[in-house]
């Protein structure tokens, strides 16, 4: 199903504001019926680094080809003691239907917060990571229209992000783009953080070629490379823009930067 | 049995309009170790003397964070104090969830009042065997609530409930017009000086047996300081506020109003 | 003839045939609203430097039918909070009442507080009471759960008022319980011809700050002007409220003043046919 996959539709318009599903009956008969979902657009990034994780997302909202927000976040800490997250440990990216987007980030973070009363310490990420992929498969056949993607630092403090479908299929990795620009952002993340198509030059022909070697990024090469990749969807994808929002996840805490896109 | 037939339940009126099973529950609260509550203009603070089963058991825990605007302390049975802390819990994170705000403190006793009340008017149900003290800070500054079994609930300017806590009222009665421009400080000191005049003549407050729990409203910001705990090694300097006085706990510690026998039931 | 009291009132079946009784069936599926019939259109409003200015205008529509002409699209809370109704007419007089009953529980919520000399509070932040954001989010709950029931509430709405640190706050939620905040917001057709004019003088929260409630008034009438020259189901009666630290101005039957129809005389066909 193509709403399930962050690939385009296959067939129709590649913008996610695409008509919904029309209910053709026999004889031209149409019945409206109230479709529970809409898109919101925007876009979503992560990406792990050997001891801290990235998660930006852009802060436009809209519905068809009107803006509805310049700034509403789709990047949230997660499950601090109090409401103003000052003592989080993770951070949830939503982005799709915006309203089941808040609901998944609400509940979920009154989850965390639950097992932090009950057990007197925060969720690790894994265990968070398998609890929100419940949480979503719990509403396999209602599902929340959002693609989450959960950041923090594993037990041993590396990098982690866990990437979602809106049905809870989860994995980890070590980066993923999210939402409207998914498919522009992906192939320059697979290209610029796992090094994919990038060998050493004359290094031999064809199958001889050799791999340029992999290595951590740093702090400050992810931040420009999200910079970048968001420039890049600004331009090319129209639902995205306005602000870019980057929660950094250090051992030190989550550090909150905003910054402006191009608003048009 | 020499006490009477109307105790079976807590249906049943005595002859004298009595309700026997929740005096008696009443009477578990006085079991539990005291626990002392003060609020100011800006603060709620609450402190309570844990008590251990035997020398080789750990402390009871007797403070209890319920949510960022909000705690309790227990006097009577610590199982009975969890369901009830749990529900409150949850409470607290619904009403967030709704309405964005602390929920009310006085919402918040009233519902875990009804939920008692209905203990005292079912036939096979037993009331709560404990006692609170609820300290918070909602929209309209902070507060400090007393709970019993009955149902009964009451806001308070300074309370303790449990095992000898009558002195500790005295107390409180006694400085009653300072509290209300107390700083956050003066109204622990207040606190553990309550506390102190409750003890048993030879013990003491220890960092062992003490707990110390404080909500705030910082009025500049209008941000909530939310609940928090101190055990431990963390009420050193609050116990040091109130180390000097030998005089304040010494004359009227005799007068015992009941068991003071403390048949460590507790907490 | 039948006596029987099921009987009363209804045709005789030997000269109007048999009784049509499948509206009183109650079997099957239940069924809720599936589209809006009474409707308003658009609700615009926008931030400035101590408050939020408000604005619809009275008209009720089924379908092209101008229906209503008096109705009040703007609605108070606790005299701390406008509430502005796009959409199905009834669901709005539903949730009218709905927020009435909501008023009066936190009215008996007042508490009387131990210290007595009370520092001297705002109206609009009365300690203890559900301020605008407060029932904003109480509200996008309430949308969000309809659509999750599949039965929605077929309105957009947005709230005006203070928020808990006594900034204006305006947010905007619909029948799928989207949520969102704005220096200026609009329902409907405003979204698309008033907004862009509201953008230009208040594009960030800074430059709402900068305007003055005058001027903010002024935009707002302006917007309404533009909205009755092309929305084809607006009407030039509307209210407009200004809500601030010292209550609300409401304001609920206005005319629209200087209006000029002389650009229309150049309109022809669809814009861009010149004879």
């Amino acid at each position: 199903m193509a709403m399930f996959s962050q690939n385009p539709l296959l067939n129709g318009p590649n913008y996610s504001f695409s008509e919904a599903p029309k209910f053709n009956a026999p004889e031209g008969a149409r019945q409206h019926r109230f479709d529970p979902y809409t898109d919101n657009g925007g876009s979503t990034l992560a990406i792990a680094g050997a001891d801290f994780t990235i998660m930006a997302g852009d802060t436009r909202l809209t519905s068809g080809y009107s803006i509805n927000s310049r700034f509403h976040p789709k990047v949230f800490k997660i499950g601090g003691t109090t409401s103003d997250q000052s003592d989080a440990t993770l951070v949830l990216s939503v982005v799709g239907f915006a309203a089941d987007g808040e609901a998944l980030k609400e509940r979920l973070d009154a989850i965390c917060k639950m097992y932090r009363y009950r057990h007197g310490k925060p969720m690790s990420v894994k265990a968070c990571a398998q609890r929100l992929s419940t949480i979503l498969y719990q509403k396999r056949f209602f599902p929340y229209y959002a693609y989450a993607i959960l950041g923090g630092l594993d037990e041993e403090g590396k990098g982690a992000v866990y990437s979602y479908d809106p049905v809870g299929s989860y994995e980890r990795e070590q980066c993923r783009a999210g939402g409207a620009a998914a498919s522009l952002i992906m192939p320059f993340l697979d290209n610029q953080v796992n090094f994919k198509n990038q060998f050493i030059p004359g290094s031999g022909e064809g199958h001889a070629l050799q791999e340029r070697e992999r290595r951590p990024l740093t702090r400050q090469e992810v931040e420009t490379l999200v910079k970048d990749a968001f420039d890049g969807a600004v331009e090319r994808h129209i639902e995205v823009g306005d602000g870019l929002q980057m929660m950094i996840i250090t051992k030190e805490g989550i550090e909150e930067v905003i910054l402006p896109l191009k608003r048009d | 049995m020499f006490r009477n037939n109307y105790d079976n339940d807590s249906v049943t009126f005595s002859p004298q309009g009595r309700i026997f099973q929740v005096e008696y529950a009443a009477e578990a609260v006085k079991q539990g170790s005291v626990v002392v509550g003060i609020a100011s203009k800006t603060h709620a603070v609450l402190v309570a003397i844990k008590r251990n089963a035997e020398e080789l058991s750990s402390y009871q825990k007797k403070l209890f964070p319920i949510d960022e605007h909000v705690g309790i302390a227990i006097a009577g049975l610590t199982s009975d104090a969890r369901v009830l802390s749990n529900f409150m819990k949850q409470q607290c994170l619904g009403h967030r969830l709704t309405y964005s705000r602390n929920m009310p403190i006085r919402s918040l006793v009233d519902m875990i009042g009804s939920k008692a009340q209905i203990n005292t008017q079912h036939y096979g149900k037993r009331p709560y065997g404990v006692g609170l003290l609820v300290a918070g800070v909602d929209d309209s500054g902070p507060h400090l609530f007393e709970f019993q079994p009955s149902g009964m609930t009451e806001e308070m300017i300074a309370f303790a409930i449990g095992a000898r806590s009558q002195m500790a009222r005295t107390y409180l009665e006694r400085n009653l017009d300072k509290f209300k421009t107390s700083t956050r400080e003066e109204l622990i000191e207040h606190g553990l000086r309550a506390l102190k005049e409750s003890l048993v003549q030879d013990r003491e407050l220890t960092v062992e047996n003490t707990s110390v729990g404080v909500v705030g409203y910082v009025k500049e910001t209008k941000k909530t300081e939310p609940f928090q705990v101190f055990d431990g090694h963390e009420v050193q300097r609050y116990l040091e506020l109130v180390a000097d006085d030998k005089k304040e706990g010494g004359p009227q510690a005799a007068t015992v109003e009941d068991e003071s026998t403390a048949m460590d039931v507790d907490a | 003839m039948d006596h029987r009291p099921q009987a009363w009132g209804r045709p005789r079946d030997d000269v109007y045939g048999a009784y049509d009784a499948s509206y009183l069936n109650n079997s099957g599926p239940r069924t809720v609203t599936q589209s809006p019939v009474v409707t308003g259109t658009s609700v615009i409003a926008i931030k400035y430097k101590d408050g939020v200015v408000m604005a619809a205008d009275n008209l009720a529509s089924y379908g092209s039918l101008a229906r209503f002409t008096d109705v009040k699209r703007l609605r108070t809370f606790l005299d701390t909070t406008v509430i502005g109704f796009g959409g199905d007419v009834s669901d709005m007089q539903f949730l009218d009442r709905h927020l009435k009953e909501l008023a009066t529980d936190e009215s008996y919520e007042v508490e009387p507080t131990l210290d007595d000399e009370d520092d001297e509070e705002s109206s609009s932040s009365k300690p203890g009471h559900l301020n605008a954001a407060n029932l904003f989010k109480y509200l996008q709950k309430l949308m969000y759960q309809r659509r999750n029931s599949f039965d929605p509430l077929w309105n957009q709405i947005l709230v005006a008022g203070l928020d808990s640190d006594s900034k204006p706050f305006l947010a905007s939620v619909d029948l799928r319980g989207t949520s969102f905040t704005s220096p200026s917001l609009a329902t409907g057709f405003g979204a698309a011809l008033a907004q862009p004019i509201m953008r230009k003088y208040a594009g960030t929260e800074e430059d709402a700050a900068k305007l003055t409630r005058e001027q903010a008034v002024e935009v707002v009438k302006e917007c309404m002007k533009v909205l009755f020259y092309r929305d084809a189901r607006s009407l030039d009666r509307y209210s407009i409220a200004v809500v601030n630290k010292d209550g609300i101005e409401l304001k609920e039957d206005e005319q629209l003043e200087k209006q000029s129809w002389a650009f229309a005389e150049r309109i022809k066909g669809y814009g861009t046919q010149t004879v």
